[in-house]
Protein backbone atom coordinates (compact mmCIF):
# COMPACT_ATOMS: atom_id res chain seq x y z
CA UNK A 1 0.00 0.00 0.00
CA UNK A 2 0.96 3.57 -0.99
CA UNK A 3 1.06 5.08 2.58
CA UNK A 4 2.81 8.20 3.66
CA UNK A 5 5.79 6.88 5.90
CA UNK A 6 6.80 9.94 7.88
CA UNK A 7 4.95 12.92 8.47
CA UNK A 8 5.73 16.28 11.07
CA UNK A 9 2.37 16.50 12.23
CA UNK A 10 0.00 13.72 12.21
CA UNK A 11 0.62 10.40 13.53
CA UNK A 12 -1.86 7.60 11.15
CA UNK A 13 -3.73 4.80 13.93
CA UNK A 14 -4.85 2.35 11.50
CA UNK A 15 -6.93 -0.71 12.72
CA UNK A 16 -6.40 -4.40 11.32
CA UNK A 17 -5.02 -5.16 8.35
CA UNK A 18 -7.42 -7.00 6.25
CA UNK A 19 -7.84 -8.38 2.88
CA UNK A 20 -10.50 -7.86 0.15
CA UNK A 21 -11.13 -8.58 -3.37
CA UNK A 22 -10.86 -5.80 -6.04
CA UNK A 23 -11.84 -7.19 -9.83
CA UNK A 24 -10.92 -11.01 -8.88
CA UNK A 25 -7.38 -9.19 -7.19
CA UNK A 26 -6.38 -9.62 -3.50
CA UNK A 27 -6.04 -6.67 -1.80
CA UNK A 28 -5.13 -5.46 1.47
CA UNK A 29 -6.75 -2.32 3.32
CA UNK A 30 -7.62 -1.56 6.74
CA UNK A 31 -10.87 -2.42 8.69
CA UNK A 32 -13.34 0.47 8.97
CA UNK A 33 -11.62 2.83 6.48
CA UNK A 34 -13.22 3.84 3.53
CA UNK A 35 -13.27 1.32 0.60
CA UNK A 36 -11.66 4.12 -1.85
CA UNK A 37 -9.06 4.87 0.48
CA UNK A 38 -8.31 1.57 0.01
CA UNK A 39 -7.99 0.96 -3.26
CA UNK A 40 -6.17 4.27 -4.32
CA UNK A 41 -3.41 3.11 -1.63
CA UNK A 42 -3.39 0.02 -3.89
CA UNK A 43 -3.24 2.04 -6.74
CA UNK A 44 -6.34 1.91 -8.04
CA UNK A 45 -7.72 4.71 -9.78
CA UNK A 46 -10.72 3.85 -11.73
CA UNK A 47 -14.14 3.24 -9.60
CA UNK A 48 -16.22 2.74 -12.21
CA UNK A 49 -17.54 3.85 -16.13
CA UNK A 50 -20.01 6.13 -16.75
CA UNK A 51 -23.73 4.82 -18.48
CA UNK A 52 -23.24 6.99 -21.81
CA UNK A 53 -20.02 7.57 -22.79
CA UNK A 54 -18.32 4.87 -20.84
CA UNK A 55 -16.24 7.96 -19.43
CA UNK A 56 -13.87 6.59 -16.18
CA UNK A 57 -14.87 8.23 -12.88
CA UNK A 58 -12.68 8.01 -9.73
CA UNK A 59 -12.36 9.25 -6.51
CA UNK A 60 -13.25 13.09 -5.87
CA UNK A 61 -14.94 14.43 -3.04
CA UNK A 62 -14.38 11.97 -0.57
CA UNK A 63 -17.54 13.29 1.62
CA UNK A 64 -20.25 11.12 -0.05
CA UNK A 65 -21.92 13.97 -1.98
CA UNK A 66 -20.71 13.44 -5.33
CA UNK A 67 -20.90 10.09 -6.63
CA UNK A 68 -18.19 9.59 -8.82
CA UNK A 69 -17.02 7.06 -6.89
CA UNK A 70 -19.63 4.40 -7.14
CA UNK A 71 -18.46 0.72 -7.16
CA UNK A 72 -20.53 -2.92 -6.93
CA UNK A 73 -19.79 -3.75 -3.16
CA UNK A 74 -21.22 -7.49 -2.26
CA UNK A 75 -23.47 -7.25 -5.31
CA UNK A 76 -24.86 -4.47 -4.35
CA UNK A 77 -24.22 -1.38 -7.08
CA UNK A 78 -23.96 2.23 -6.94
CA UNK A 79 -21.83 2.02 -3.19
CA UNK A 80 -20.57 5.34 -1.63
CA UNK A 81 -16.73 4.20 -1.61
CA UNK A 82 -15.32 7.08 -0.43
CA UNK A 83 -18.14 6.55 2.98
CA UNK A 84 -18.05 2.86 2.93
CA UNK A 85 -16.21 1.02 5.39
CA UNK A 86 -13.66 -1.71 4.49
CA UNK A 87 -14.85 -5.13 5.91
CA UNK A 88 -12.70 -8.07 5.54
CA UNK A 89 -13.40 -10.43 2.55
CA UNK A 90 -15.50 -7.85 0.85
CA UNK A 91 -15.55 -8.01 -2.67
CA UNK A 92 -15.46 -4.65 -4.63
CA UNK A 93 -15.95 -4.57 -8.27
CA UNK A 94 -15.77 -1.82 -11.33
CA UNK A 95 -19.13 -0.49 -11.66
CA UNK A 96 -20.14 -0.31 -15.79
CA UNK A 97 -22.94 2.06 -16.09
CA UNK A 98 -25.86 2.38 -13.80
CA UNK A 99 -25.55 -1.44 -12.21
CA UNK A 100 -28.78 -3.40 -11.72
CA UNK A 101 -30.77 -3.33 -8.33
CA UNK A 102 -31.74 -6.41 -6.74
CA UNK A 103 -35.08 -5.48 -5.75
CA UNK A 104 -35.74 -9.54 -3.99
CA UNK A 105 -32.57 -10.97 -2.42
CA UNK A 106 -31.89 -14.12 -4.95
CA UNK A 107 -32.72 -11.58 -8.17
CA UNK A 108 -29.90 -11.44 -10.56
CA UNK A 109 -27.58 -8.21 -10.64
CA UNK B 1 -39.49 1.19 8.64
CA UNK B 2 -38.44 2.05 11.99
CA UNK B 3 -39.17 5.60 13.50
CA UNK B 4 -36.83 7.22 15.77
CA UNK B 5 -38.04 10.42 17.65
CA UNK B 6 -36.03 13.08 19.73
CA UNK B 7 -36.48 16.88 20.93
CA UNK B 8 -33.75 18.22 17.79
CA UNK B 9 -32.22 16.49 15.26
CA UNK B 10 -28.88 18.16 14.72
CA UNK B 11 -27.78 17.28 10.48
CA UNK B 12 -24.31 16.91 10.41
CA UNK B 13 -21.46 16.27 13.03
CA UNK B 14 -19.16 18.77 12.02
CA UNK B 15 -17.80 22.16 14.30
CA UNK B 16 -21.07 23.93 13.80
CA UNK B 17 -23.07 20.32 14.58
CA UNK B 18 -21.23 19.45 17.39
CA UNK B 19 -21.35 22.30 19.19
CA UNK B 20 -25.38 23.14 18.13
CA UNK B 21 -25.98 19.85 19.81
CA UNK B 22 -23.35 19.86 23.05
CA UNK B 23 -25.28 23.25 23.65
CA UNK B 24 -28.70 22.03 23.46
CA UNK B 25 -28.01 19.22 25.47
CA UNK B 26 -26.16 21.29 28.00
CA UNK B 27 -29.30 22.63 28.88
CA UNK B 28 -31.37 19.62 29.44
CA UNK B 29 -32.75 18.75 25.20
CA UNK B 30 -32.59 15.52 24.38
CA UNK B 31 -30.16 15.76 20.86
CA UNK B 32 -29.74 13.00 18.18
CA UNK B 33 -26.56 13.22 15.92
CA UNK B 34 -27.35 12.09 12.14
CA UNK B 35 -23.24 12.00 10.10
CA UNK B 36 -23.16 10.69 7.00
CA UNK B 37 -19.38 10.37 7.29
CA UNK B 38 -17.35 7.96 9.20
CA UNK B 39 -16.43 10.30 11.80
CA UNK B 40 -17.61 12.67 14.05
CA UNK B 41 -15.63 16.75 13.55
CA UNK B 42 -16.63 16.85 9.90
CA UNK B 43 -13.76 18.49 7.76
CA UNK B 44 -11.83 19.41 10.90
CA UNK B 45 -10.35 16.12 11.37
CA UNK B 46 -8.35 16.83 8.26
CA UNK B 47 -7.00 19.81 9.58
CA UNK B 48 -3.16 19.54 10.14
CA UNK B 49 -2.70 23.35 10.75
CA UNK B 50 -3.19 25.66 13.70
CA UNK B 51 -6.48 27.95 13.15
CA UNK B 52 -6.57 31.61 13.91
CA UNK B 53 -9.05 34.15 15.08
CA UNK B 54 -9.40 34.33 18.90
CA UNK B 55 -8.49 32.25 21.84
CA UNK B 56 -11.92 30.93 22.74
CA UNK B 57 -12.54 29.92 19.03
CA UNK B 58 -9.20 27.81 19.55
CA UNK B 59 -6.83 30.05 17.77
CA UNK B 60 -3.20 28.34 17.52
CA UNK B 61 -5.10 24.71 18.37
CA UNK B 62 -5.13 22.45 15.16
CA UNK B 63 -8.29 21.25 13.55
CA UNK B 64 -8.22 17.75 14.14
CA UNK B 65 -7.21 18.70 17.76
CA UNK B 66 -10.35 20.93 17.72
CA UNK B 67 -12.10 17.99 16.64
CA UNK B 68 -11.26 16.46 19.69
CA UNK B 69 -11.80 18.71 21.96
CA UNK B 70 -15.81 18.81 20.60
CA UNK B 71 -15.93 15.06 20.87
CA UNK B 72 -14.82 14.98 24.14
CA UNK B 73 -17.65 17.79 25.30
CA UNK B 74 -20.69 15.39 23.09
CA UNK B 75 -18.91 13.08 25.47
CA UNK B 76 -19.56 14.51 28.41
CA UNK B 77 -22.99 15.20 27.89
CA UNK B 78 -23.87 11.37 28.05
CA UNK B 79 -27.44 9.64 26.80
CA UNK B 80 -28.35 13.88 25.81
CA UNK B 81 -26.95 12.89 22.62
CA UNK B 82 -27.37 10.10 20.40
CA UNK B 83 -24.75 9.98 17.41
CA UNK B 84 -25.85 8.13 14.44
CA UNK B 85 -22.71 7.76 11.82
CA UNK B 86 -22.93 6.99 8.40
CA UNK B 87 -26.24 8.19 8.27
CA UNK B 88 -27.34 10.62 5.57
CA UNK B 89 -30.82 12.64 5.87
CA UNK B 90 -32.42 12.12 2.62
CA UNK B 91 -35.82 14.13 2.57
CA UNK B 92 -37.71 16.19 4.74
CA UNK B 93 -41.33 15.96 4.38
CA UNK B 94 -42.66 19.10 5.87
CA UNK B 95 -46.58 17.81 5.97
CA UNK B 96 -45.74 14.85 8.40
CA UNK B 97 -42.46 16.95 9.69
CA UNK B 98 -40.27 13.65 9.44
CA UNK B 99 -37.55 13.07 7.47
CA UNK B 100 -35.61 9.99 6.24
CA UNK B 101 -32.47 9.08 6.94
CA UNK B 102 -30.21 5.99 5.34
CA UNK B 103 -27.97 4.00 7.56
CA UNK B 104 -24.99 3.14 5.34
CA UNK B 105 -26.38 2.26 1.52
CA UNK B 106 -29.27 0.11 2.09
CA UNK B 107 -31.00 0.48 5.51
CA UNK B 108 -33.63 3.90 5.58
CA UNK B 109 -35.45 4.71 9.39
CA UNK B 110 -37.45 7.71 9.71
CA UNK B 111 -36.92 10.26 12.15
CA UNK B 112 -39.71 12.45 13.85
CA UNK B 113 -37.43 15.46 15.26
CA UNK B 114 -39.28 18.36 17.58
CA UNK B 115 -36.88 20.64 15.95
CA UNK B 116 -34.51 20.27 13.69
CA UNK B 117 -30.78 21.98 13.49
CA UNK B 118 -29.12 21.20 9.49
CA UNK B 119 -25.68 21.89 9.43
CA UNK B 120 -24.70 20.13 7.02
CA UNK B 121 -21.64 21.77 5.61
CA UNK B 122 -20.55 22.76 1.90
CA UNK B 123 -19.56 20.82 -1.18
CA UNK B 124 -16.07 21.52 -3.29
CA UNK B 125 -17.31 23.60 -6.54
CA UNK B 126 -16.04 22.02 -9.68
CA UNK B 127 -14.97 24.22 -12.63
CA UNK B 128 -15.28 22.93 -16.56
CA UNK B 129 -12.13 22.13 -18.19
CA UNK B 130 -12.08 18.93 -21.03
CA UNK B 131 -10.80 15.63 -19.68
CA UNK B 132 -12.06 17.48 -15.69
CA UNK B 133 -13.97 13.88 -15.23
CA UNK B 134 -11.20 12.13 -15.42
CA UNK B 135 -9.67 9.77 -12.49
CA UNK B 136 -6.94 11.98 -11.14
CA UNK B 137 -8.68 15.31 -10.84
CA UNK B 138 -9.87 15.54 -7.10
CA UNK B 139 -11.47 18.26 -4.94
CA UNK B 140 -8.53 20.01 -2.64
CA UNK B 141 -10.58 18.65 0.34
CA UNK B 142 -10.83 15.08 -1.00
CA UNK B 143 -7.09 15.31 -1.73
CA UNK B 144 -6.87 16.48 2.02
CA UNK B 145 -9.22 13.58 3.39
CA UNK B 146 -6.73 10.71 1.85
CA UNK B 147 -3.92 12.14 3.27
CA UNK B 148 -4.42 13.43 6.30
CA UNK B 149 -7.02 11.10 7.68
CA UNK B 150 -6.47 7.88 6.29
CA UNK B 151 -2.31 8.28 5.37
CA UNK B 152 -2.52 7.86 1.69
CA UNK B 153 -0.08 9.05 -1.09
CA UNK B 154 -2.64 10.98 -3.17
CA UNK B 155 -0.01 11.25 -6.25
CA UNK B 156 3.71 11.99 -7.05
CA UNK B 157 3.07 15.48 -8.57
CA UNK B 158 -0.09 17.76 -8.19
CA UNK B 159 -1.33 20.67 -10.00
CA UNK B 160 -3.42 22.90 -8.13
CA UNK B 161 -5.63 25.14 -8.88
CA UNK B 162 -6.71 28.07 -6.89
CA UNK B 163 -4.81 29.94 -4.35
CA UNK B 164 -7.49 30.95 -2.09
CA UNK B 165 -6.39 29.41 1.61
CA UNK B 166 -7.48 25.87 0.82
CA UNK B 167 -5.12 25.54 -2.26
CA UNK B 168 -2.49 27.26 -0.40
CA UNK B 169 -2.94 24.82 2.76
CA UNK B 170 -3.55 21.84 1.07
CA UNK B 171 -0.66 22.56 -0.97
CA UNK B 172 1.58 22.94 2.09
CA UNK B 173 0.08 19.79 3.53
CA UNK B 174 0.99 17.99 -0.03
CA UNK B 175 4.81 18.64 0.92
CA UNK B 176 4.50 18.08 4.38
CA UNK B 177 3.31 14.50 3.17
CA UNK B 178 6.31 14.32 0.73
CA UNK B 179 4.57 14.90 -2.04
CA UNK B 180 6.05 17.37 -5.16
CA UNK B 181 3.52 20.39 -6.35
CA UNK B 182 4.21 21.08 -9.26
CA UNK B 183 2.94 24.87 -9.45
CA UNK B 184 -0.50 27.05 -7.91
CA UNK B 185 -2.97 28.24 -10.77
CA UNK B 186 -4.74 31.25 -9.97
CA UNK B 187 -6.99 33.16 -12.03
CA UNK B 188 -7.14 36.40 -10.61
CA UNK B 189 -4.80 38.53 -10.87
CA UNK B 190 -3.79 38.41 -6.70
CA UNK B 191 -3.85 35.50 -4.27
CA UNK B 192 -6.91 34.42 -2.34
CA UNK B 193 -5.73 33.49 0.51
CA UNK B 194 -3.68 34.80 4.01
CA UNK B 195 -0.40 36.13 2.87
CA UNK B 196 0.77 33.87 5.37
CA UNK B 197 -0.11 30.62 4.08
CA UNK B 198 1.37 31.69 0.21
CA UNK B 199 4.95 32.98 2.08
CA UNK B 200 5.17 29.09 3.41
CA UNK B 201 4.61 27.88 0.26
CA UNK B 202 6.74 29.88 -1.66
CA UNK B 203 9.28 29.53 0.97
CA UNK B 204 9.72 25.84 -0.11
CA UNK B 205 9.80 27.26 -3.97
CA UNK B 206 6.41 26.09 -5.50
CA UNK B 207 5.36 28.92 -7.90
CA UNK B 208 2.01 30.35 -7.78
CA UNK B 209 0.88 31.62 -11.23
CA UNK B 210 -1.17 34.29 -11.00
CA UNK B 211 -3.78 34.92 -14.11
CA UNK B 212 -3.03 31.61 -15.32
CA UNK B 213 -5.94 28.49 -15.67
CA UNK B 214 -5.72 25.10 -16.80
CA UNK B 215 -7.52 24.42 -20.11
CA UNK B 216 -7.42 20.78 -20.07
CA UNK B 217 -6.53 17.82 -18.18
CA UNK B 218 -4.28 14.88 -20.45
CA UNK B 219 -4.80 10.91 -20.02
CA UNK B 220 -7.33 8.78 -21.07
CA UNK B 221 -7.94 6.59 -17.82
CA UNK B 222 -6.15 8.69 -15.71
CA UNK B 223 -4.35 12.35 -15.69
CA UNK B 224 -0.94 12.46 -17.06
CA UNK B 225 -0.61 15.80 -17.54
CA UNK B 226 -2.30 19.16 -17.97
CA UNK B 227 -2.08 22.03 -20.28
CA UNK B 228 -2.47 25.64 -18.90
CA UNK B 229 -2.84 29.20 -19.77
CA UNK B 230 -2.02 32.54 -19.14
CA UNK B 231 -5.37 34.31 -18.69
CA UNK B 232 -5.97 38.15 -20.41
CA UNK B 233 -7.73 40.72 -18.68
CA UNK B 234 -11.46 39.38 -19.44
CA UNK B 235 -10.22 36.15 -18.30
CA UNK B 236 -9.83 34.66 -21.88
CA UNK B 237 -6.63 32.31 -22.67
CA UNK B 238 -3.97 34.00 -23.94
CA UNK B 239 -0.81 32.68 -25.86
CA UNK B 240 0.18 28.97 -26.91
CA UNK B 241 -0.28 26.39 -23.69
CA UNK B 242 2.14 25.27 -21.52
CA UNK B 243 2.41 21.27 -20.76
CA UNK B 244 2.58 20.58 -17.27
CA UNK B 245 3.60 17.41 -15.82
CA UNK B 246 1.18 15.68 -13.26
CA UNK B 247 -0.29 12.93 -12.06
CA UNK B 248 -3.03 15.04 -9.97
CA UNK B 249 -5.02 17.78 -10.60
CA UNK B 250 -6.57 19.19 -7.23
CA UNK B 251 -9.62 21.78 -7.73
CA UNK B 252 -9.40 24.73 -4.85
CA UNK B 253 -12.00 26.76 -6.63
CA UNK B 254 -14.68 27.22 -3.81
CA UNK B 255 -16.66 25.44 -1.75
CA UNK B 256 -21.04 25.58 -2.10
CA UNK B 257 -23.36 25.38 1.04
CA UNK B 258 -25.01 21.64 0.86
CA UNK B 259 -28.62 23.42 1.25
CA UNK B 260 -30.72 20.75 -0.40
CA UNK B 261 -32.29 19.93 2.64
CA UNK B 262 -33.43 23.51 3.50
CA UNK B 263 -35.02 23.80 0.50
CA UNK B 264 -37.55 20.87 1.06
CA UNK B 265 -37.98 22.13 4.35
CA UNK B 266 -39.25 25.92 2.48
CA UNK B 267 -37.05 28.02 3.87
CA UNK B 268 -36.93 30.91 2.63
CA UNK B 269 -33.90 31.31 0.60
CA UNK B 270 -31.64 33.80 -1.32
CA UNK B 271 -28.82 33.61 -3.50
CA UNK B 272 -25.96 35.64 -1.96
CA UNK B 273 -22.28 35.48 -4.19
CA UNK B 274 -20.78 36.43 -0.98
CA UNK B 275 -21.64 34.11 0.90
CA UNK B 276 -20.96 31.58 -1.98
CA UNK B 277 -24.31 30.20 -2.99
CA UNK B 278 -27.89 29.98 -2.05
CA UNK B 279 -28.57 30.55 1.65
CA UNK B 280 -31.45 30.71 3.80
CA UNK B 281 -33.08 34.01 5.79
CA UNK B 282 -32.23 33.71 9.42
CA UNK B 283 -33.16 35.76 12.30
CA UNK B 284 -30.35 36.28 15.54
CA UNK B 285 -30.96 33.06 15.96
CA UNK B 286 -29.82 31.22 13.51
CA UNK B 287 -33.27 30.00 12.97
CA UNK B 288 -34.88 29.87 9.39
CA UNK B 289 -38.43 30.93 8.11
CA UNK B 290 -39.23 26.97 9.17
CA UNK B 291 -40.50 27.87 12.87
CA UNK B 292 -38.89 24.18 13.52
CA UNK B 293 -36.42 24.65 11.60
CA UNK B 294 -32.44 26.16 12.52
CA UNK B 295 -29.33 26.28 10.33
CA UNK B 296 -25.36 26.60 11.52
CA UNK B 297 -22.28 26.69 9.79
CA UNK B 298 -21.12 26.67 6.04
CA UNK B 299 -24.69 25.70 5.09
CA UNK B 300 -25.65 29.12 5.95
CA UNK B 301 -22.65 30.76 3.75
CA UNK B 302 -19.28 29.23 3.43
CA UNK B 303 -16.82 30.99 6.24
CA UNK B 304 -14.83 29.62 8.53
CA UNK B 305 -15.09 26.67 11.11
CA UNK B 306 -14.31 29.00 13.97
CA UNK B 307 -17.46 31.00 12.89
CA UNK B 308 -19.28 27.94 12.55
CA UNK B 309 -19.13 26.44 15.74
CA UNK B 310 -19.94 29.92 17.33
CA UNK B 311 -23.20 29.55 14.73
CA UNK B 312 -23.59 26.33 15.78
CA UNK B 313 -23.97 27.10 19.87
CA UNK B 314 -26.88 29.68 19.17
CA UNK B 315 -28.76 27.24 17.18
CA UNK B 316 -28.66 24.87 19.15
CA UNK B 317 -29.49 26.80 22.24
CA UNK B 318 -32.21 28.62 20.57
CA UNK B 319 -33.80 25.47 19.29
CA UNK B 320 -33.75 24.08 22.76
CA UNK B 321 -35.41 27.41 24.32
CA UNK B 322 -37.72 26.78 21.54
CA UNK B 323 -39.10 23.85 23.09
CA UNK B 324 -38.83 25.15 26.95
CA UNK B 325 -35.50 24.81 28.62
CA UNK B 326 -34.19 27.35 30.09
CA UNK B 327 -31.48 30.02 28.37
CA UNK B 328 -30.37 32.97 29.66
CA UNK B 329 -30.12 35.66 27.51
CA UNK B 330 -26.69 36.41 28.62
CA UNK B 331 -25.42 33.15 26.62
CA UNK B 332 -26.83 34.60 23.37
CA UNK B 333 -25.09 38.02 23.60
CA UNK B 334 -22.29 36.29 24.50
CA UNK B 335 -21.42 34.00 21.48
CA UNK B 336 -23.14 36.81 18.70
CA UNK B 337 -20.79 39.38 20.74
CA UNK B 338 -17.95 36.64 19.90
CA UNK B 339 -18.96 35.98 16.34
CA UNK B 340 -19.31 39.65 15.65
CA UNK B 341 -15.37 39.79 17.05
CA UNK B 342 -14.46 36.98 14.51
CA UNK B 343 -15.96 38.58 11.81
CA UNK B 344 -14.84 42.02 12.70
CA UNK B 345 -11.69 43.98 10.13
CA UNK B 346 -10.42 43.95 6.93
CA UNK B 347 -11.35 39.66 6.24
CA UNK B 348 -14.56 39.87 7.47
CA UNK B 349 -16.13 41.98 5.35
CA UNK B 350 -17.50 40.25 2.72
CA UNK B 351 -19.19 37.91 5.31
CA UNK B 352 -20.65 40.84 7.26
CA UNK B 353 -22.47 42.39 4.15
CA UNK B 354 -23.26 39.17 2.83
CA UNK B 355 -25.09 38.17 6.79
CA UNK B 356 -26.72 41.50 6.49
CA UNK B 357 -28.14 40.85 3.38
CA UNK B 358 -30.22 37.84 4.87
CA UNK B 359 -30.79 38.23 8.18
CA UNK B 360 -34.37 39.57 9.19
CA UNK B 361 -35.42 41.03 12.10
CA UNK B 362 -37.51 38.45 13.22
CA UNK B 363 -40.40 36.35 11.68
CA UNK B 364 -44.38 36.79 11.63
CA UNK B 365 -46.25 35.23 14.04
CA UNK B 366 -47.34 32.43 12.72
CA UNK B 367 -44.63 31.91 9.69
Amino acid sequence: MDLISSHPVLNFEHRAKVSFCFDGKEMEGFEGEPIAMALHANGVKIYRYTPERKRPRGFFCAIGKCSSCFMVVDGVPNVRTCVTPLKRGMKVETQSGRGAIKLFPGEGA
Amino acid sequence: MKELNTDILVVGGGPAGLSAAAEAAGIGANVLIAEGDLHLGGQLVKQSHKFFGSKDEFAGTRGFEIARLLRDEIARCGDRVKTMLNTTITGYYPDENVVTAMIGEEEYIRVRPKKMVVASGAQERLIPFPNNDIPGVYGAGAVQTLMNVYGVVPGKKVLMIGAGNIGLIVSYQLMQAGVEVTAILEAMPRIGGYWVHAAKVRRLGVPILLRHSIGRALGDNFVTGALINELDEKFNPTGSPEHVECDTICLAVGLTPSNELLWQAGCKMKYVPFLCGHVPLRDKNMRTSNAGVWMAGDVCGIEEASAAMIEGRIAGMSAAASLGFKVSDDNFEKYRLRLKNLRAGEVGEKIRIGVSDVTVDGWEANS
